[in-house]
């Protein structure tokens, strides 16, 4: 018995990485120790160890996620901090060259999902953007961030200095996240939905934003590597919260319909095939003065060639990442980018692209798996309803 | 007759010319919950080494091989609604298959129950 496939293969080294290095050539977290002692099972990711899973497994991992509170360590994402050459300027609206989203028109301390893209409308890397004063914090994926700080510094030479900040960032996610992080950082209750603040802890700047990548409530906590061990291991005295690792991690953005960077978007994909156009505003649609803007353009105009869609399979096999999409009449129509088993609803679920005839939800496809067709239907996403605090009381 | 073992972690146990197969319990931990699994169907011929079926975690799928060659005589199909079977019990009730086997020799070529356990101790 030997793996065929796996979607946590290193996917390259990311070079000068500043985190601590095993003799594996493999970047570390702050964490790494602490994974290790919580029984982790540890596997190459975007140039880190990574774990995939501790004691409960996936499927344990991902309901505990959506029942209680689940504890990820994501400090191998990338963190920067963007100020303006001229601190008496915004730095918002140079940004805002470089991604189709709004961000000028964010508010202190908002939080904004943009994409980086090209001269052709590809998606070099999807990200979070944090509106601090006249500086914008940045959050970009571990795999994309050297080649990301290096394409924003290059852009915007003489216009913003960016500082990239080598710090830890805890992701703290399900319906108890609220109850336990405010046992110790009571300003997270106060923000909603894409905010974000500054909090003291212990004497040192810590950031907390209500976001995150499971369709859950939840927060991410940046704060300074050194503090990082001890405060996850204080969040775990809470018995609501256990460590969840990257394969829950995966199935639970599956499920919230999310994107992972490298798999369902990349430079081959635009935001509009990748139905990403809710996060692009009317006046950006308008102003088209973000790279790949014509390319834009033309495919809301035209309609773009595929669109990315969720899809269900009728049984029981999960239709796992480059599984052929075929319409009724056996023609190919795509393929699947990410794909695998829902622990919530005990059913393989799948997202991929398909041609823009074949994209409405209830439409009939086959799945060839293993070389022979099994039925399934484009549905809508999310497949899990999503349970984020849009507004704060 | 006691089991046999492949550096794949299938086990297979003989039962007169049937033999019955199966994953081990270090596979079914390193695998995860399962969640699926796809079985041969009988009459299948299978050469020793060839995919015979397929199972799948939360996190991915696998190839369950086939340790010795011959024909498949019964899938598991209680399997197909209840894959967990394959973590809660693999030595016993998550067996995947029953097989005639063509050519016994090749039993030998698979390591017994003291060999297998010092395998697995060396892969850590």
């Amino acid at each position: 018995m030997t793996n065929s496939t796996s979607d946590f293969d290193g996917t390259g080294k990311v070079s000068g990485a500043s985190s601590e290095q095993g003799l594996n050539g493999y970047a570390r977290t702050p964490l790494y120790d602490m994974h290790l002692q919580l029984g982790a099972k540890m596997v190459p990711f975007a140039g880190y160890e990574m774990p995939v899973q501790y004691g409960l497994g996936v499927m344990g991992e991902h309901l505990h996620t959506r029942e209680k509170a689940g504890l990820f360590d994501v400090s191998h994402m990338g963190q920067a901090q963007l100020f303006p050459e001229d601190p008496d300027s915004d730095v918002a609206p140079v940004f805002e060259a470089l991604v189709p989203g709004g961000i000028i028109s964010l508010k202190e301390r908002g939080i904004r999902y943009t994409q980086l893209t090209n001269q052709d409308g590809g998606i070099l890397d999807d990200l979070m953007v944090t509106r601090f004063g006249n500086t914008l914090w940045l959050v970009v994926n571990a795999a994309c961030k050297n080649d990301d700080f290096a394409h924003i510094a290059q852009s915007l030479v003489g216009k913003a200095r960016l500082s990239v900040e080598n710090r830890a960032l805890l992701s703290l996610q399900g319906p108890l996240a609220e109850a336990v992080l405010k046992e110790h950082l009571p300003a997270a209750a106060d923000l909603a939905f894409m905010q974000a603040c500054h909090a003291d802890y212990q004497g040192e700047k810590v950031i907390i934003s209500r976001c995150g990548y499971t369709g859950e409530d939840g927060f991410e906590i940046s704060l300074p590597n050194d503090m990082a061990s001890q405060f996850a291991a204080l969040l775990m005295e809470n018995d609501a919260v256990a460590p969840i690792g990257l394969g829950a991690r995966d199935s639970l953005r599956l499920e919230a319909g999310l994107c992972l960077y490298g798999h369902d978007i990349d430079t081959g994909t635009t935001p509009v095939e990748a139905d990403l156009m809710w996060s692009v505003p009317r006046r950006r649609r308008e102003s088209l003065d973000f790279p790949g803007a014509h390319k834009v353009s033309q495919q809301l105009s035209q309609k773009p060639d595929r669109l990315r869609v969720g899809i269900q399979p009728e049984g029981r096999a999960p239709a796992r990442e480059g599984t052929e999409i075929h319409d009724m009449e056996n023609n190919p129509i795509g393929r699947i980018t990410s794909g695998g088993f829902a622990p919530s609803l005990q059913a393989p679920i799948a997202m991929g692209y398909v041609s823009a005839a074949h994209a409405a939800p209830g439409t009939q496809v086959q799945l060839i798996i293993r070389g022979k067709p099994m039925l399934a239907k484009i549905s809508s996403m999310p497949f899990v309803e999503h349970k984020y605090l849009r507004t704060k009381s | 007759m006691s089991k046999k073992f492949t550096k794949d972690h299938e086990w297979i146990s003989l039962e007169g010319d049937l033999a019955r197969i199966g994953i081990t319990d270090y596979a079914q931990e390193q695998l995860g919950d399962v969640v699926f699994v796809e079985l041969p169907e009988a009459g299948r011929q299978v050469e020793q080494g060839n995919d015979a079926a397929v199972v799948e975690s939360v996190k991915a799928a696998s190839e369950v091989y086939a340790p010795v060659s011959g024909e498949i005589v019964e899938p598991n199909v209680k399997l197909e609604d209840e894959p967990a079977l394959v973590n809660q019990d693999p030595a016993e009730g998550g067996w995947f298959f029953t097989m005639k086997v063509s050519n016994p020799d090749e039993l030998n070529d698979l390591m017994d129950e003291a060999a297998y356990a010092d395998y697995v101790k060396e892969l850590g």
